[in-house]
C-alpha cells in the first residue's frame, strides 16, 4: 500500500470540482449510509432535477448551498484498498483565490479541471501558476464534461495542446491529462466505454498509483526551534520538527543566528529517548553546552543555511487592502515572527500571460516579486533549497490579517559578513550611509516608517540624487559616516572625494551625518569636537550626543503617505 | 530513513500545532470533553511538551448530565497525569432547571454553548484547543485549524483567514480568541488505531457491557441515574451496548454490541454503515444545523 496522498482539485468556476470528488466518494462506496441518504434528500430539494448532486457532499456551508458555489476549501478523507487520501476541494471563483491557495500549500498533487466545452481559461492558468508557486510537483489535468462535447477525441486533442503549452510555460513536471465526465462517471473510478480512444488510466487509478518521490533534494539537517523546554534547572531542550535530514546523539550542530557550535547530548522523539531522529519527527534536542537559542532560531548540521536581512520573494497578495510599498508588516518565516518592510516591488506577474509588469502596488489575488527588508537577520533560504525556511506570510500589524504568502526566490546580504551593501565606495573605503532613505508617516498604521530604496553604490565622479520625497540636500555638502569612519565630499551634486574621516577637515560647506541629519558644526574645531565626543559616547549617552549635535529637519521631513495609493 | 506511517504524520502535525499555540498564544486552554478524541488530544499534549507538563490548563464544560463514568474517568485522569483540570458549569442554567428532556435545543445552547462562552470569558482564555475533526460534519470540513472568533465568540465562515503551510497566524485583537483543532485531519479510524498503538486510556463506556437502556425514537438511551423520567410503560432493559461517541447521557444513543476489546471496536467501526454522529440526537436536524450553532459560538 502506498503512503498518504494529499491532493487538491482546482480550476475555474463550474468546471465540476466538487462534483468530481463527490462522485469518487460515492462510487467507491466511501460514504456511510446516512451520508448517502442525506445526499439523496439534499439533492431532491436542490436545483439539479432530482438527479443526485454530488457537489452537495462537499459544499457544506449554508452560503455555498444557497449560491450553488464553493467558497472555501473542504477537506475529505477516504481510503481505497490501495491508498489513503486527503483531498482539499477548492473554490473556482477568482474572488476566493486565496482559499484555493490554502489548499495548494497543503497538497502534493493538483487535479486541475478543464471544462471540455470551454478549454483552458484564465482561471485555469491562474490556478496552475499558484500550484506551481506553492511547490506542487505533480499535476493531473482532468478534461471534464466530455459528455457535453460528444466524447470528441478531436476536441480533447485541441485542449490537450493548450494544456501542453501551459505546462511548458510554467515548467510543470509530471503532467497527466485525462478526459472524463464527473457527472456521468466516465474515467472517474472506472474506465469509460464512451472514451475508447483514450488508453490511459481513469483518474482514481492514476491517483492510487502515482509515486510522489520523497526525495525533495534538501541537503543536510535543519530544525527551526518552536520552543525551549525547561521543566527544571537541570534540563534545557529545544523542541521542534525536523524539516530535513537526520540527527544523532553526538553529532555536531550549529545554531543560527548566533552561529555557535555544540554537540547533541540527547534526543527525545516525543516522550522517548532515541539515538537518531529523522525528517518529519517532533523532537526535543539537548546540547552539551549553553547556547544562545530561543524560539525562531534554527539548528543545522551539514546544511548551507545562513542568516539574512533582505529577501526577494514571490508573493501572492491575499488581503482586500492592497500591498503598500514602504509599509511594515510582521513576517513569519519558519518559527520566527519579526517586523519587516516591504521595500519594493520588482515586478508583478500577469497571471494569464506570465508577463512581467512594472507596478508600485498589488491588489488581492495578484502575484509579484518583492523585496522584503527585515529588522534583524534571520535564518532563511530559498524555497527550492530548504523549503520550510523559504515559506513566509505577511501579517498586517493593525488588522492582523494574513495579507500575503510567498516563497523566497533569493537571499542577499548575508549579514554575518560586514558587507551590508555600501552606498559609497572608493578603493578600500566603503561607507554605508542611509542618506537616501525616505521617511513616511503611514496613515493606516499611524507609524513613521523608513523606506530604503534599492541601494546603488556611488563612487568618485558619480552624480547622486540630492533630493527625494522626504529629503533635499544642497548641491555641495560633506557627509561624515560615523560608524564606518569614512567621509564623502559632494560638490555640484557629484562625488568629489571619499576619504577616511581621520583625514577629513571642514571646508565651509554644510556637514551631514550618514543618515542625512545636519551636523551642527560651523568650523573645523566643531567637527573635531563632534568626532571626539562621538568616540566617547556609550549606548546610554548616545541620545544626548545626537540631541546636542544633529538636527533632523534641516534637509529632511516626514511625508504623509496613505497606502491607498 | 525510518518508517514514517500515516499515524506518525498525523501525530507530528498535531504536536507541531499544540507547540505553536503554547509558544505564541497568550493564554491557552485545552478543552477536555472526556471522549475518545479529547483523550487522544490530551495524550498528544503530554507528548508534545515532555519532559515538561503541558503549560496550560484543561477545561471541562460540564452540563451536569454527563454519564457518571465520564466524570469518574475525568477526575482519575487528571490526578494520574498531574494536570490542572478546570470544571465549568452554567449555574444560571442549573438554577433554572434547564434539562435535556424538557428544553431540547435550548438545553444545548444554554448548558454547552453559553457555558463555554462564559468559561472562556471568566478565565480570559485567548486560545482554546478543541478535538473537532473535519470528517465529522460538513461545516467542520470547511474550518481552518486555527479558527477565529470575534469578541462574541462567533465564527465567520465566509471570511476565514488563509492558512498557508504550517505558518499559523495567531495574532488577535483584544477580546477576540482562537479555537484550535490539532486533530482536524484525523478520521474516526485514525483515532481508534492511535488509541490502540499508544495504549491510551478511554472511558469504559466505549466498550460493550450490559447496561440498563430504553429505546426512544430509534435510539438506545442509557438510564444512568434516577433523574431519567421514564415514560408510561417504559421499563429499562438490560442490553449489551457500547457508545460510539460520548456526551450527555440522555442525548447519546448506544449501539447493541458485544465488542469489548479495542480490536473488536475497530473492526466494528470499519464495517459500520452509519457515521458516528448519527448516534447524537441533536445532529439529526436540518442540513446546516452544526454551522448555525458554530456561528453562535458552539465549539
Amino acid at each position: 500500500m502506498k503512503g498518504l496522498l494529499k491532493f487538491i482539485t482546482c480550476g475555474s468556476v463550474d468546471d465540476g470540482k466538487s462534483t468530481l470528488i463527490g462522485h469518487i466518494l460515492y462510487d467507491s462506496k466511501l460514504l456511510y449510509a446516512d451520508q448517502e441518504k442525506a445526499l439523496e434528500l439534499d439533492s431532491r430539494v436542490g436545483s439539479r432535477n432530482g438527479k443526485i448532486d454530488y457537489s452537495l457532499l462537499l459544499d457544506g456551508l449554508m452560503a455555498e448551498r444557497e449560491q450553488g458555489i464553493t467558497i472555501d476549501v473542504a477537506y475529505r478523507y477516504f481510503t481505497t484498498d490501495n491508498r489513503s487520501f486527503i483531498v482539499a476541494d477548492t473554490p473556482g471563483h477568482e474572488e476566493y483565490t486565496r482559499n484555493m491557495a490554502v489548499g495548494a500549500s497543503f497538497a502534493d498533487l493538483a487535479v486541475i479541471l478543464v471544462d471540455a466545452s470551454q478549454g483552458v481559461l484564465v482561471q485555469t492558468r491562474r490556478h496552475a501558476r499558484i500550484c506551481r508557486l506553492m511547490g506542487i510537483r505533480y499535476f493531473v489535468f482532468a478534461v471534464n464534461k466530455m459528455d457535453l462535447v460528444g466524447y470528441s477525441e478531436e476536441r480533447f486533442n485541441e485542449i490537450r495542446s493548450q494544456i501542453t503549452e501551459l505546462a511548458q510555460e510554467l515548467s510543470l513536471e509530471n503532467v497527466q491529462i485525462i478526459p472524463l465526465s464527473a457527472t456521468e462517471g466516465d474515467n472517474v473510478t472506472v474506465k469509460s466505454d464512451n472514451i475508447r480512444w483514450y488508453d490511459g488510466p481513469p483518474l482514481l487509478e492514476y491517483l492510487e498509483k502515482v509515486d510522489i518521490a520523497s526525495d525533495d533534494g534538501e541537503k543536510g539537517f535543519y530544525m527551526p526551534v518552536q520552543r525551549v523546554c525547561r521543566p527544571d534547572h537541570t534540563f534545557r531542550g529545544f523542541q521542534g520538527q525536523i524539516e530535513a535530514g537526520s540527527i544523532s546523539v553526538g553529532d555536531g550542530i550549529v545554531t543560527l543566528p548566533s552561529n555557535e557550535r555544540a554537540s547533541v547530548k540527547g534526543i527525545l522523539m516525543t516522550d522517548k529517548a532515541v539515538q537518531t531522529a529523522y525528517k518529519g519527527q517532533p523532537v526535543t534536542i539537548s546540547l552539551d553546552r549553553e547556547v544562545d537559542v530561543s524560539r525562531g532560531c534554527v539548528l543545522i548540521k551539514d546544511a548551507e543555511i545562513a542568516v539574512y536581512k533582505r529577501l526577494k520573494a514571490s508573493l501572492l497578495w491575499m488581503d482586500d487592502e492592497p500591498l503598500a510599498v514602504g509599509k511594515d508588516y510582521l513576517v513569519k518565516l519558519g518559527t520566527k515572527t519579526i517586523p519587516g518592510i516591504l521595500a519594493g516591488i520588482d515586478y508583478a506577474v500577469d497571471v494569464n500571460t506570465g508577463e512581467h509588469i512594472k507596478t508600485d502596488t498589488l491588489s488581492k489575488n495578484g502575484i509579484a516579486v518583492c523585496d522584503i527588508l527585515l529588522t534583524e537577520a534571520i535564518a532563511a533560504d530559498t524555497f527550492s533549497s530548504h523549503k520550510t525556511l523559504g515559506e513566509l506570510i505577511l501579517i498586517d500589524r493593525v488588522t492582523n490579517m494574513t495579507s500575503a504568502c510567498g516563497v523566497v526566490d533569493s537571499v542577499s546580504e548575508k549579514s554575518d559578513s560586514s558587507a551590508e551593501k555600501a552606498s559609497f565606495k572608493y578603493g578600500e573605503l566603503t561607507a554605508r550611509g542611509d542618506i537616501f532613505e525616505e521617511f513616511y508617516y503611514d496613515t493606516s498604521s499611524l507609524n513613521v516608517l523608513k523606506y530604503q530604496p534599492v541601494k546603488s553604490t556611488y563612487t568618485v565622479g558619480d552624480e547622486i540624487p540630492t533630493s527625494g520625497e522626504s529629503y533635499k540636500y544642497p548641491d555641495s555638502f560633506d557627509i561624515i559616516v560615523l560608524r564606518d569612519g569614512v567621509s564623502v565630499k559632494v560638490r555640484g551634486r557629484k562625488i568629489a572625494e571619499i576619504l577616511p574621516t581621520a583625514e577629513y577637515s571642514y571646508s565651509g560647506v554644510p556637514v551631514i551625518n550618514g543618515r542625512g541629519f545636519e551636523v551642527k558644526a560651523g568650523s573645523d574645531e566643531d567637527v573635531q569636537r563632534f568626532l571626539n565626543e562621538y568616540s566617547e559616547t556609550s549606548e546610554s549617552s548616545q541620545s544626548a550626543f545626537f540631541e546636542k549635535w544633529v538636527r533632523f529637519d534641516t534637509y529632511r521631513k516626514v511625508v504623509v503617505k496613505s497606502d491607498k495609493k | 530513513m525510518s518508517e514514517f506511517s500515516h499515524l506518525d504524520e498525523l501525530e507530528a502535525e498535531a504536536i507541531y500545532i499544540i507547540r505553536e499555540v503554547a509558544a505564541e498564544c497568550e493564554k491557552p486552554v485545552m478543552l477536555y470533553s472526556i471522549g475518545k478524541d479529547s483523550s487522544v488530544m490530551l495524550h498528544l499534549a503530554m507528548k508534545a511538551f515532555y519532559p515538561e507538563k503541558p503549560p496550560f490548563p484543561f477545561l471541562h464544560v460540564n452540563t451536569t448530565w454527563k454519564f457518571r463514568e465520564m466524570i469518574e474517568f475525568r477526575d482519575r485522569t487528571a490526578e494520574k497525569l498531574g494536570i490542572e483540570m478546570l470544571e465549568y458549569i452554567n449555574q444560571d442554567g442549573v438554577d433554572q432547571g434547564i434539562n435535556p428532556f424538557d428544553h431540547g435545543s435550548a438545553y444545548t445552547d444554554i448548558m454547552k454553548t453559553q457555558a463555554l462562552k462564559q468559561a472562556l470569558n471568566k478565565y480570559g482564555f485567548t486560545a482554546a484547543f478543541g478535538g473537532g475533526r473535519r470528517d465529522e460534519e460538513k461545516s467542520r470540513a470547511k474550518e481552518r485549524i486555527f479558527s477565529f472568533r470575534n469578541a462574541a465568540h462567533a465564527w465567520d465562515p465566509k471570511n476565514q483567514r488563509p492558512e498557508m503551510w504550517k505558518l499559523y497566524n495567531t495574532k488577535i485583537n483584544k477580546g477576540e480568541s482562537i479555537r484550535v483543532f490539532p486533530i482536524s485531519n484525523w478520521t474516526e479510524k485514525d483515532i481508534w488505531q492511535y488509541i490502540k498503538r499508544e495504549n491510551i486510556d478511554i472511558v469504559p463506556l466505549y466498550f460493550a457491557k450490559e447496561r440498563p437502556v430504553v429505546e426512544r425514537d430509534g435510539n438506545l438511551i442509557m438510564v444512568d441515574d434516577d433523574r431519567f423520567p421514564l415514560r408510561d410503560g417504559e421499563v429499562p432493559e438490560v442490553k449489551s451496548v457500547r457508545f460510539r461517541t460520548l456526551g450527555c447521557y440522555p442525548l447519546t444513543g448506544g449501539i447493541e454490541s458485544t465488542a469489548d476489546t479495542l480490536d473488536e471496536i475497530i473492526e466494528e467501526t470499519l464495517s459500520s454503515v452509519s457515521s458516528e454522529r448519527t448516534s447524537r440526537v441533536i445532529d439529526n436536524e436540518a442540513a446546516g444545523s452544526m454551522e448555525r450553532r458554530k456561528r453562535e459560538g458552539y465549539f
